[in-house]
This record gives C-alpha cells, structure tokens and sequence, in this order.
C-alpha cells in the first residue's frame, strides 16, 4: 500500500482492529465491512455501543450502511473528491489539530521552486511528459528544498539511475490488500513499502532529515500553503456536483470527524479494496492519510487507517512473498536489467546508508544462507548468482496478456481462479487455453480448472490444447502453518485431521516437488542446476507426526511446517542450541542477523517468532489485562501492535490525554514506557536533537515518531507516488461523465492500459455505456466462490447472480423485480437476476442524472449455484504505483431479457446434503468443540 | 370419568346401543388420550424442575446488533445436519430461505425501509435484519396441542420435540402463532415435525447454542432466562435514552393471553415490521367456551332442521 507508505514510511494498516473499539467516530469507506469483514465488524460495534458514530459512504446502501449512523450515497470512483472536500473543510475552517501537525508531520517543509501545482496546470502537476504518459518528479521539483535531489536538478546533473523506494521500510509491507483473489501485482509496485517513486535520482534523495522549514506556515511553498491551495477548489457544492452527495451531508461527516478529534478524542478510517481497485487507489488511501494527519489521528489509540484485507493473509504473502519481484522481508528481487551482477553491488545499489536498510547486507546474506546453506561461502558471493533475476514486468496482467499471445507454456495455480476472479477473466480464460499445461491445487474443481469444458463462452473441448491437472488440496483443518493477518499479527493454526482421500497440502505438494527436481538434477554438471542441487531442503519431521487425538498421521512425507518457520526466524550456522544440542541455535530477533555467514534467516522481518525450539510464538494464546494482549501471537516487527505510537504522546512526551494514553516517555526511567512495545528507540527522550551531520537513526529527533521517514516526519505531501504529491480527483478510466473539478484532464494520468481487441476501453464519456457499474461482495459468498459456491448451505442464502438497480433505472429500461436482465460493457456481456431496490439511487453529477448498479462478483459457471462472470466486464488496466486493475467502477449499459447464449448447468448438480431430516442430537462431544469442553470438565 | 350420552336414538333399542358404544369409546379414548378430543393441555411429566428458574435456559436476540450475516443459519444448519432447502432466488431483500420451517430453525429476515427525506443531513434510511427463532414459549400452543406428548419442556425449560414419539400429525405447525414449527414433508423426510431444540446436545455438554455461539456481534445471547430478562429490559431503557425511541422489547413478559417467551427481542422498530404479531392468540385460551357454543349451534342446528323437515314428514305421513 504506498498510499500508506508514502504518507507515513510503512504500508500496512496502522493498528489493530480490535482498536477499532476505542475509536470515537469511525469512517468506513471504501469497504463494506459487515459483509466482507463480519467478524472484525464487530469492533466498529463496540464502539457504536459505547457511544461513537459509525459513518459509511458508499455508493450502495449496504448492510454495513444498516449498522452505521449514517450512511452517505456518493457515485464510484470519486472518493478523492468527498476526501479532498473534507480535507478543505478542517482547512478552512481552522479545525487542524495544530500541536499535533506542526512537530509530527512536514506541513512546515519548503518543497523545492518550480514545482508547480494541478492548480497551475489545470489538473497535472509539473514534470508530466505526455507522450510517456508519465511523470518525472525530479524534473518536475517534487522534491524538498535543501534535499540533495533538489540541489542536482538545479544543476541539472542527474544521471539514469534505478527508481528508487521510498523509505528504509523493512517494517513495510504493501499493496496486499488490493488485489482480491491475490492477482495484479505489478511493475515496480513492490518495493519496500510499496513507495515507489517516479524520479529517478536515489533512492530518498527527494526527501531528507533538515529540509528547508517555515514553522509559520507562511512561506508560499510550504507545504501546508500549498495543500491549501491545492485543495481550495473542493468546496462543498463542488464536491456535491461531482459525488452526487447534498453539501450539508459532507459538512455533516466533516463536523463529525472534527468533533471526534484531538487530545481528548480519536477517529478512525475504514477502507478496503472499495479504494484501492481504482485507477486513482493509492492517491485515494493518500488523502485519508492526509486527513487523519490534520486531524491527529495516527499511532494513537483508536486513531488509525485500518486496511481490511481482501484475502486471507495477504499480508503473509507480500512479507513472505508470492511475488515475482520480491524476496522474504522486502529485499528486491535481483534483477538483470539494474548493477545487480555482484552481492556488492546489490547492496550498494539498494541499500541505504542510514536507517534499517543500512543493514541490507546482513539481511541478503543471511538469506542466501538459509536457501544455500553451506554452499554459500564469503569467497563465492554467498551464490548471490544463483538467485534468479527478473528480466522484465512478470505481474500477473501483462503475464497473463503475454499467455494469450502464447508465450506461456504451463502454469501452476494455487488457491487462486483467475478464470472468474481476475479483471477481464474471459481473456484470462482465453490465455489458460493457449497453454500446454496447467496444474490447479483447489479444493474444488474452480472455474480455472474447468475452462476447458465448462465454460459456456469458450470453444468446444476437443479446439482446447491445454492438458489440465487438477491436484485435490487439503482444507484448511488438515494443515498447519501460519496466517498474517492485516494487523501484522502471525498466527499458528495446528492440523486437525488428516486430509480427505488424496488432498493433500500445498506444503506437501512444493516440497515434494522440489525434492523430485532435487532428485532428477543429483547428476548434473551443468553450472545452471546447482542452485536446485545445493537448496537446502531438510523439512522432514525428526518423528512421523501424530495427530491431535495421539493418533499416528496417515501421509507420509509430509514435511514439518515448523521447521519452516524456524527457518523464516533464523538461526546460528555456528552454535548449537543450548536446549537441542543437536540443532543450530535460533536467533532471538533481526538484530542478530550477520553478515559474516555465522547467521541463517529465511524472513528477516520475522525473526523473533521462534526465539527457541520451546516456543513458537505465533502459537501463544495468553490474554491478559493488557488491552493490547501482546502475548496472543506474534505481530512483526518485534511484536509491535500500533505503528508510529510515539504519536500517541505529544512533543514533550506526555499522553495528548488520560484517555487516550498508549505509550510515554517516563523521565526518571529514561525510557519510553506504556503498553505497547514502543515503535521507536526506546531511551531517546523526546527533546533528543541530531548533531549536525548525524546519520541513520541518530538523525531522527525525539519528537519525530515516524521513524522510517528520513525526517520523522509523515508526508501531507509526498515525492514518493508516481502519480502526484498530492491526491487530485480524476475520473474513472471509464466513466459517462467529465471530471468537473478539472475538465482538462479527465482521467488519471499515468495509468497503463492493455489495449486490444479483448480488452476495450471506453475513455472518453460514450453514449453506448452511460450507466456506472461497480463490483461488490455479500458475506454469504467468497470472492469468486470457489470455496462457496460448492456449498449448499451458502448457496441456499444466497443462490443467484443478481444485479442491483434503483427503481428509477428500472422503470426507465422496464427491467422487472426478479427478472432477467443484461448488462454489457466494451469487454462483454453477461445476464443476471435483477434486484431492483431503493438501496440504491440514481445520483445528480452537476445538472445531469447517473444511473449506478452493484455487480457482485461472485458467480462463475462452476460448482452448485452458477451465473455469469461479473469479471467479464471489468477492463485489464493498471495504476502507476501498483498496477492495481479498475474493478470498482466501470462504464456499462444494460437491458432487460436474457443474452442468447447463456444456458449454464451447474457442474456441480444440487445435492440435498444431508439427504434427509433425521432424529437431532449428536453423540456426546461429537465435535472438537465438544472434546476440548470435556478436557476441561477433566481438569 | 363419564361423558354425556350423545343425542341419538333415544328410543331404538339399536341406536342405543351403538349410543353407548360410541359414549364407552369416546370416554375410554379421552382416559387414555388426554389431547384427542376435546384438545386439552396434556399432562406431560417434566423432566425440569418447575421451582428451579435458575436452569430455565433461552435466547435474547438483540436486533438493533443484527448485521444480517446469516452466519446463525448456517452455523445452525451444520450443527444440526439440516439439509438445504435449494436454491430459490426470491428477491425478498437479501432473504432466500424466507421462513423459519422445519429444515430452517434459524431465519435472517430483511425488511427494507429506505427514506427519501433527512434529518440534520443524514439520511433517515434503515435496513431490518433480525434473526429469528423457536420462542420456546413458557406456555406453548405446539405442546398444549401435541396429541401424542411428543413435545416436553426438557430439563432447560426449552420446548422439544421427541421425534421419536411425535406422529407427524401437524397439530403442533397449526397451532404455532408464530409459524415455528414445521413438518418435513417432502419425500426424503420422515415426516415429522421439527423445530429448534435451542443446541440442546450442546447444552448437554456445557456448550453454546450454534447460532450464538457463531454471532459476531452478540446480536444473539444466551444463558439464564432470569438474567437475559434483566438485560433485555436494561437495553430497552438505554435505547430509549439514546433517543431511539421505536426500540421494542418484544415476549420478554406476558401479553393478553400469552405467556412470556424464552426466547425474546429487542426489536428496532414496531413487530408489525417484522411480521411478529403484537398479540399472539393462545389458541387454548376460551376452548371450553367455543367448544360449547360449537355444541350448542349444533344442536340448535339440529332442533331447526328437525322442525322445519321432520315436521313435514310426520305431516306428510299423515296427510
């Protein structure tokens, strides 16, 4: 999530959801809690309870909308217009929590002369180049007055350099959240914190720890005059005309935010992939950033930007990434095109001198000795060459365009159904047919492993070439391992049961994998194969394992997930463990990590997690007085529950109120003490100043608590987005109408687009498409239902595609309650039930009227409740930061009556299950549940 | 125990002995068959302890808590192995499986009621969702109706059915005010009726009831009806205080006729809105009175009928 690292130094949501409870006014935009997030809605709850206001603004009228105060209807795609209006309002009105903004963030920065505002060149800042549909933020004078980028553009003097990351992060993870079923990655979009920039001096050369300051906020290039500036024109009418919201309902969320903020009160900001799946996603979660930072409300108890994620740890999966170009902890994947030839010039080019990265080496290093043990050696570069690396963008957009044109040869898919979960899934579908093969690993037989026979708009079996297999995985309670959930928080689950016939786990299918590769390269002399010769790969258990109940597990050769993650935390290649003597020593964090090869580490983030063979702490289930229950697994780094929560005290150190209190600095201890573990050096008092010419860490002072920014400071403006410094409003790629706010630049500039026959776009506002579409979800169904569409007992609540419209819409197209109708876009047309309700309405844009309906995603021709593919609509496109695809806001139109093609079976035929009603009651303790109730009644 | 002679044959030796067969077997059938005719509160032995409220176990669902994710019903239907009832889309809101029913013990009704108008800038629109149930009513219509004493209050004062003594004879869904309890018709069923047994396995081995324990967001509570009842009354008063004044404490105590349930609400708008009838009909209530007055248009029926035909006859015969 750059949008968050760019605003604060890491990307992932700021606290816990359970804090969520101690906020006073909560703002869920973006994300239909209730439905997505049902159990962690409950903390908004709490908080309803004991008194705070709950504020959804959504363009459809949600059950999350039910369970808030208020609810606010604003057309898709134009939430930085509603922000931006918010954020002129705290300005105008003088409602700035000014003891908080002046120490805390960069309002007081001078940016350098000659960059020019979206309100000089109407709707683009400085430094744009047309043809490259690109900005340059060095050439445009993005950056600090005083930063050395500043003082080389003067001279016009730089050089092609790599892009750099923003941020010695680390601590950082980034863009999970976004991508639903864990698809659209994208170039440069994964860098450490996600921040990638678009300048191409080094890295944090834009920003720096003394930039020039005005502390009265005078100077016209500071920072806070020109947020003022920038932000002038979304006054309340003007954010009305383009949101479809009346004025008095902005003024009204606007008060209440300001009302529920300060020293004595804290709100909190609620957004998921409602924000991030636009062409403008990242700059969306900006301006949320930007006012949570005016009003105070960062690192402090119930003052946070929550990131609901869209998958099940997602945030494991970028920490320990599934991503082409990232290595475990944030180290980037070496890469042919950059000076990555050596292991020294791969530190020199993407460490940092100062701060975390400074220790880039230690961290790569030990990596290399995790994967090749000891064959990795100081004389030979620790086999930093074995590494792959990437020659070019292998996201999963432009990998999947290149299957279609049949690069590709196979493919392996787990967990994952790009068929019907990715943007434009019939070219997705169009691409898996060009392959030679495919393995999918699922629980069900999904859309992606039935394109070839089931797929009502695709070819006849016998024209398909692809030779598919389908590996039966197990479920969820026959595996053990890890999920990182959005709040960093890594937590073991233990294996149940044993799997069902044949499943077995992904673990199991890519160690054994691997130990078949091992076994088919033992004999090659080929300087190629060694990395796979040398890898280490011991995961087999000491002992077979028992399930639970004591009972031996009946797979054989399964490997041991603990020793995974003993792996990920890193161990002594030269001690030997004092309570295993046979077993190397664990590290006890990422402060042990060497450079020497004396350390091992899979995960350097990590680390800590397993500090000795008795105690994995992702598997602790301690609660305590301690709110913030820190002994209930593990969150990284080093067990931190609320980023940057120095800010939770003021500049001297003191609480900002009794009720408010996190952590403080105590004097007579010298020491910052509280409740959590503080996210910064924990004896540097707050009235620290940096001696001149200090580096790293030492040039952060004692009341700068965002500590992985060069200055300690967070961003109200930022260099690092590739996009702007500063959020604007452009309307969706696709969109019926024209940006009123800037009509010289509709769209967002810098977004790529896969153009071609399978993938059209309607750029300019067209008569063929005048209604605006967005995607959405229901918590009876999840993603796009490979895990729920096979079930009865969901299906049966929910069991059709349906479409929702407002009545108007309806009468206007005579659509009928319950009847069938079409919905097309320039990429495909697709049939549901039409759900013609009130809770949604057609909104005013200016003098005109816009029709919205809500597409859920969650239908697909597979398993026991089919329908048609809402991903069939959506265009291939990608944002500059993240390559994120435009999921929720779409141009289509749509007609009653059916499309003539569709006449789908399920594939799965409806089973009555159980078959029949029997006599209730089960046998005593028949379940887990009832096992562990009686354990305790034993004890 | 004698009932009255039935008024037939009086004087044919014939008919009077057939009269005293039928008054032999309908007095022996309502010895031995307390609820056949006429239907009368069956004197069920119970397996609870009427003094001991303290192991009286139900549910408050707190509906202004609701936020309709239905995980009650599905956590209902995998405890109790209840088959699906198919996939019917019926436009109802968000609400497919429409009623609670034999195979459905748990139901999420939706009721939308979208506003144009505002109040101070916010949107006056709200969205019902409540979870609905078996009330385990204290004084039960379906147990009062059981011929065949199928249904009990079990040792948690909560209303069972014994489906291996009910006959499937459909008095109990009839007399349901509240369309509770069903019977398992089609062709894989056995027939009988069944309803929520509130988890009482669960119960049995210290656990939750599935839908409670499953709630998110404690919409559904459970434990000692005494205690629900204190803090259902308790979230009635604060929700009035915080000015949401339509909030309705609803079968937490008697109304008219009907007995308070054990399984009651705080209901975020009037029952109407809910289809919950304000005054539940206890259909025992007054039987005796339309029984008799049955019996006595029957007669005077026959007194008519007897006048205006048998009169003619005689007169015919005559004549």
């Amino acid at each position: 999530m750059p949008g968050l690292g760019a605003s604060f130094g890491r990307g992932a949501a700021t606290n816990y959801t359970q804090d969520l409870a101690n906020s006073d006014c909560i703002l869920i935009m973006g994300s239909n809690m209730a439905e997505a997030h049902p159990v962690g809605f409950r903390w908004p709850m709490k908080a309803r309870e004991k008194g705070a206001t709950l504020i959804h603004v959504d363009p459809r009228f949600s059950r999350t909308s039910a369970s808030c105060n208020m609810h606010v209807g604003i057309r898709t795609g134009t939430d930085i217009a509603f922000l931006g209006g918010l954020i002129n309002y705290v300005l105008t009105q003088e409602k700035w929590f000014k003891d908080f903004v002046l120490p805390f963030t960069n309002a007081s920065t001078i940016i350098a002369e000659g960059f020019e505002d979206t309100e000089d060149l109407e709707g683009i800042f400085s430094g744009y180049d047309k043809h490259g549909h690109k900005y340059d933020s060095g050439g445009g004078r993005w950056m600090y007055e005083g930063s050395p980028a500043d003082a080389e553009t003067k001279d016009d003097s730089r050089g092609e350099r790599h892009p750099p990351k923003q941020g010695p992060g680390g601590i950082g993870s980034q863009n999970s959240g976004e991508r639903e079923d864990g698809d659209a990655s994208g170039e440069g979009g994964h860098g450490l914190q996600g921040g990638a920039s678009a300048h191409k001096s080094k890295r944090s050369a834009s920003t720096c720890h003394n930039p020039n300051k005005d502390e009265t906020l005078q100077h016209p290039r500071c920072v806070m005059q020109l947020l003022r500036k920038h932000f002038a024109r979304y006054t309340p009418q003007m954010v009305a005309d383009v949101t479809g919201c009346k004025p008095e309902e902005l003024i009204r969320v606007a008060e209440l935010l300001i009302a529920n903020s300060g020293r004595e009160r804290t709100s909190a900001i609620v957004y998921a992939v409602g924000w991030t799946q636009h062409s403008t996603g990242p700059q969306i979660i900006r301006a949320a950033g930007i006012l949570q930072q005016l009003l105070g409300n960062v690192g402090r108890p119930g003052g946070m930007i929550m990131a609901m994620r869209g998958h099940c740890s997602i945030q494991g999966s970028t920490d320990i990434p599934t991503l082409y170009d990232l290595l475990p902890g944030y180290l980037p994947q070496p890469s042919a095109d950059k000076n990555h030839d050596t292991l020294d010039s791969y530190v020199e080019y993407e460490g940092l001198p100062t701060g975390y990265w400074a220790n880039t080496k230690k961290f790569i290093v030990s990596l290399l000795k995790a994967y090749y043990g000891n064959a990795a050696t100081k004389e030979n570069d620790y086999r930093f060459k074995w590494l792959p690396h990437i020659d070019g963008d292998h996201s999963l957009m432009p990998f999947f365009k290149r299957m279609t044109e049949g690069e590709v040869e196979g493919y392996f898919i787990f967990g994952q159904n790009p068929a019907a979960g990715a943007p434009n899934s019939g070219m997705h579908r169009a691409g898996l047919r060009q392959l030679k093969w495919l393995v999918v690993a699922d629980w069900f037989e999904t859309e992606t492993a039935t394109f070839w026979k089931n797929d009502p708009k695709g070819p006849k079996p016998h024209e398909i070439g692809t030779e598919v297999f389908f590996i039966p995985a197990a479920s969820i309670a026959a595996k053990e391992g890890t999920f990182t959930n959005t709040q960093r928080l890594i937590q073991w689950h233990d294996k149940a049961v044993d799997p069902d016939g044949d499943s077995r786990s992904d673990l199991w299918f890519l160690w054994n994998l691997g130990r078949r590769l091992k076994a088919m390269y033992a004999g090659s002399e080929k300087p190629q194969d060694q990395a796979i010769q040398h890898l280490t790969w011991d995961y087999a258990y000491d002992e077979h394992p028992r399930l639970p109940d004591g009972s031996l597990s009946t797979v054989a050769d399964e490997p041991d997930a603990e020793k995974v993650l003993q792996e990920i935390n890193g161990y002594f290649t030269n001690q030997n463990a004092p309570e295993r003597p046979e077993k190397p020593k664990l590290l006890s964090g990422f402060a042990e990590c060497a450079d020497d090869g004396s350390t091992a580490c899979g995960g350097w983030i990590y680390s800590g997690i397993y500090p000795n063979y008795d105690r994995n702490r992702a598997r602790e289930r301690k609660t305590g007085v301690n709110p913030l229950h820190p002994d209930w697994a593990y969150a990284w780094p080093n067990n931190r529950r609320v980023l940057y929560n120095r800010a939770s005290a003021d500049a001297d150190g003191k609480p900002w109120s009794e009720r408010k209190k996190l952590i403080w600095w105590d004097e007579t201890a010298g020491k910052w003490v509280g409740y959590d573990e503080p996210d910064f050096e924990p004896t540097k008092a707050p009235s620290y100043r940096p001696p001149e010419g200090a580096r790293g860490m030492a040039a952060i002072a004692g009341d700068k608590p965002f500590i992985l920014k060069p200055d300690g400071q967070s961003g109200l403006f930022s260099p690092d987005m590739k996009d702007g410094p500063l959020p604007t409003h452009y309307e969706p790629a696709e969109s019926p109408v024209p940006n009123l706010i800037y009509p010289l630049q509709n769209d967002s500039p810098g977004v790529r687009y896969f153009e071609g026959p399978m993938n059209l776009i309607d750029h300019v506002p067209s008569q063929e498409h005048p209604i605006v579409a967005c995607t959405f979800r229901v918590t009876e169904h999840y993603l796009s239902g490979p895990m729920s569409r096979f079930n009865s007992w969901l299906n049966e609540l929910m069991p059709a595609m349906f479409v929702e419209i407002s009545p108007e819409l309806a009468a206007e197209k005579s659509i009928d309650h319950g009847g069938w109708m079409t919905v097309k876009s320039a990429r495909g047309t697709i049939e549901a039930r039409a759900m013609v309700t009130r809770r949604m309405r057609p909104l005013k844009h200016g003098d005109r009227t816009v029709h919205q309906i809500g597409i859920p995603f969650h239908w697909s021709f597979a398993g026991e409740s089919v329908g048609d593919t809402a991903n069939d609509l959506v265009a291939m496109s990608a944002e500059p930061n993240v390559s994120i695809q435009e999921d929720k806001s779409f141009a289509v139109d749509v007609w009653a009556g059916r499309t003539h093609a569709s006449n789908q079976t399920p594939t799965q035929p409806y089973t009555r299950w159980p078959t029949t009603m029997r006599s209730p009651g089960s046998p005593k303790s028949a379940q887990p549940e009832g096992q562990m109730q009686r354990r305790k009644d034993d004890e | 125990m004698t009932l009255p002679l039935p008024i037939v044959g009086e004087t044919n030796p014939k008919l009077r002995a057939a009269g005293a067969y039928l008054q032999h077997a309908a007095t022996e059938a309502v010895t031995n068959f307390p609820n056949a005719f006429p239907p009368q509160r069956t004197e069920v032995p119970q397996p609870m302890d009427a003094n001991d409220r303290k192991q009286i176990m139900g549910f408050f669902t707190d509906t202004t808590l609701c936020i309709g994710c239905k995980a009650c019903e599905v956590a209902c239907k995998q405890w109790n192995q209840l088959p699906a009832d198919g996939n019917n889309f019926t436009g109802h809101s968000y609400d497919n499986t429409g009623h609670v029913s034999a195979t459905t013990w748990r139901h999420v009704a939706f009721k939308e009621k979208m506003a144009e108008e505002t109040q101070d800038g916010v949107s006056t629109s709200r969205w019902l969702m409540m979870s609905d149930v078996c009330k385990h009513c204290e004084s039960a219509p379906c147990q009062h109706a059981c011929p065949t004493g199928a249904i009990i209050y079990n040792q948690f004062g909560d209303v069972y059915v014994q489906n291996d003594i009910c006959n499937g004879c459909g008095y109990c869904v009839v007399a349901c005010p509240f369309g509770v309890i069903g019977r398992a018709d089609t062709p894989h069923d056995d027939g009988h009726a069944h309803k929520c047994t509130l988890c009482m396995d669960r119960q049995e081995d210290g656990l939750t009831p599935a839908c409670a324990k499953s709630c998110p967001t404690a919409s559904i509570q459970f434990g000692p009806i005494d205690d629900l009842r204190a803090a259902a009354r308790q979230r009635e008063k604060d929700l009035h205080g915080r000015g949401n004044d339509k909030a309705y404490l609803y079968g937490c105590d008697s109304v008219g006729d009907y007995g308070p349930l054990n399984a009651f609400f705080v209901l975020e708008d009037h029952p109407n809105e809910y289809n919950l009838p304000v005054n539940p009909p206890q259909p025992f209530k007054g039987q005796t009175k339309r029984y008799l007055a049955g019996l006595a248009v029957g007669a005077a029926l026959t007194a008519v009928g007897a006048l205006l035909f048998g009169d003619t006859k005689r007169g015919g015969r005559r004549g």
